[in-house]
């Protein structure tokens, strides 16, 4: 049984860090945007035009079209945003240890990441609209493309940290406790890093951005998944764009950049709390400038047909060698026991 | 309806060819590119009328778009302004008297704010965006 103060606490911890999502997931859409700008020589709209573009959102009138399914065409955005401010409380934030770390793992925030995109499927076939029908049924295709290798980055992370004999290697919290490099000997340092480049590559096709925005390609499909929403449930969908960019970036951080300030300098405790989060703001917006900004600005869309390929074999060859590596460097007492 | 003041720091555009010759949309297109920016005021192109505020019209209405244009028209959500751009869509311009032309846009649905020239350089469709803006912010002052 749960203590009723302990529940208290994860409730109290819930609206924390929903109110920290929200607002630092529009922060990250906004300097994504400006980095962007600036990398097409522009000036690019102020960091908190993402703030302007939601209140609009929020004062202009709500559609919902005669032909869609009211219910689903609703209830789509807000279990999107609550489904992926839900992933946040499973992730470390800093040196803060996640409210929801002891319910769950790596394995169930994979799960949980495929919510938000199925919620986006939901809404875009129940708004009866033959664009929103194709751009759901490509999200559901770019979703089973993108999962595989997804799944090898994480099993293959794990397998080397429990190959090493770590307790609980699924655990976020033990994760980011011992990061790969400090386990791995430099085969596995190799495979980590194949890793590392497929978590990247991930992360825009899980954000549906370009090179893998076929789901919402503006030019094709006018607004694809999203093309009838306006108003109120689209601001949703917005919040939820901003919250995934955090929960993706967080991921990589945890999984593959997990340390903190206070490990490497030792900080007084209240300074040192501080100096985590805004290490860790920093690592964040290092993931998303690699994974998000520079390649939507330096690439075009790939075809649908293209996005599976990629995944499913070039992805999926990378994941396998860098799994293969790993799993050398564990057999190779040489290598392995450099920890 | 009321209007804040991030209504007009956020301007989503959704642009429609009526019947436009395409000089008017080279144009538009040149207003958008990075020696011009319009993203540093919020402004920007959607793919879709339900995410516009701004509806930006080229060219005259010809018979068969004058559906389409109301149905899309109609599909934006509330607050929405109108902007024509192009001659054409004032006064019919060099096809004023064509046998399949319905009339200006301004016949067909309320216009917000004219764009005169053919086509219009980029620097008269941005002041042209910054009069709408002014014409929203005089909504905001007076309500609706
Ligand atoms: S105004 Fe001139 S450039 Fe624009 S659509 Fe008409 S003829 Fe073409």
């Amino acid at each position: 049984m749960i203590a009723s103060w302990e529940l208290a606490m994860i409730v109290f911890s819930a609206v924390i860090v929903t109110i920290y999502g929200i607002v630092v997931g529009l922060f990250l859409l906004g300097v994504d945007r400006k980095l962007a700008a600036h990398m097409q020589a522009r000036v690019g709209p102020p960091i908190r035009q993402p703030f302007i573009d939601l209140r609009k959102l929020l004062i202009k009138e709500n559609v919902v079209p005669d032909n869609a399914i009211a219910w689903i065409f609703n209830l789509a955005p807000v279990v999107a945003l609550a489904s992926s401010i839900v992933i946040l409380l499973y992730l470390p934030i800093g040196s803060i240890y996640p409210p929801l770390g002891a319910y769950g793992d790596l394995i169930l925030v994979m799960y949980l990441l495929t919510i938000p995109a199925l919620c986006m499927v939901a809404g875009g076939f129940a708004s009866g609209s033959p664009y929103a029908s194709v751009g759901a049924q490509r999200e559901m295709v770019t979703m089973i493309a993108y999962e595989f290798p997804l799944a090898i980055v994480v099993v293959a992370v794990a397998w080397r940290l429990a190959a090493a004999g770590i307790q609980d290697p699924f655990t976020l919290g033990s994760i980011a406790a011992h990061p790969i490099w400090s386990v791995a000997g430099p085969l596995g340092i190799v495979g980590g890093l194949l890793l590392l480049l497929v978590m990247a590559v991930v992360t825009p096709a899980e954000l549906s951005r370009i090179p893998f925005d076929t789901q919402e390609a503006e030019t094709e499909l006018a607004g694809g998944l999203l093309v009838e929403y306006s108003g109120k449930n689209l601001a949703m969908f917005y919040l939820s764009q901003g919250v995934k960019t955090l929960v993706m970036a967080a991921i990589a951080v945890a999984v593959f950049i997990p340390w903190n300030l206070s490990s490497i300098v030792t900080l007084p405790e209240g300074v040192a709390l501080v100096a985590d989060l805004l290490f860790f703001l920093g690592k964040v917006i290092l993931v998303m400038f690699l994974s998000v900004s520079l390649v939507r600005v330096a690439m075009a869309r790939f075809q649908i047909n293209r996005v599976v390929s990629v995944f499913w074999i070039y992805l999926g060859l990378i994941g396998l060698v860098g799994l293969l590596l790993l799993m050398a460097d564990a057999a190779l007492p040489a290598a392995g026991v450099l920890a | 309806m009321k209007l804040t003041r991030s209504f007009n720091r956020s301007l989503w555009a959704f642009h429609f060819n009526s019947g436009s010759c395409n000089g008017c949309e080279i144009e538009i297109v040149a207003a958008i590119t990075p020696r011009y920016d319009p993203e540093r005021f919020g402004i920007k192109l959607v793919g879709t009328p339900r995410h516009a505020d701004v509806l930006v019209i080229t060219g005259p209405v010809v018979k068969k778009m004058k559906d389409r244009l109301l149905r899309v028209y109609a599909q934006m959500p509330e607050p929405k302004v109108v902007m024509c751009v192009g001659t054409c869509g004032i006064s019919g311009g060099v096809f004023y008297d064509s046998y399949n032309l319905e009339g200006p846009v301004d016949e067909v649905i309320p216009v917000d704010v004219y764009v005169p020239g053919c086509p219009p350089r980029p620097e008269a469709i941005i002041h042209g965006v910054v009069k709408a803006l002014e014409k929203l912010e005089r909504i905001q002052g007076g309500g609706r």
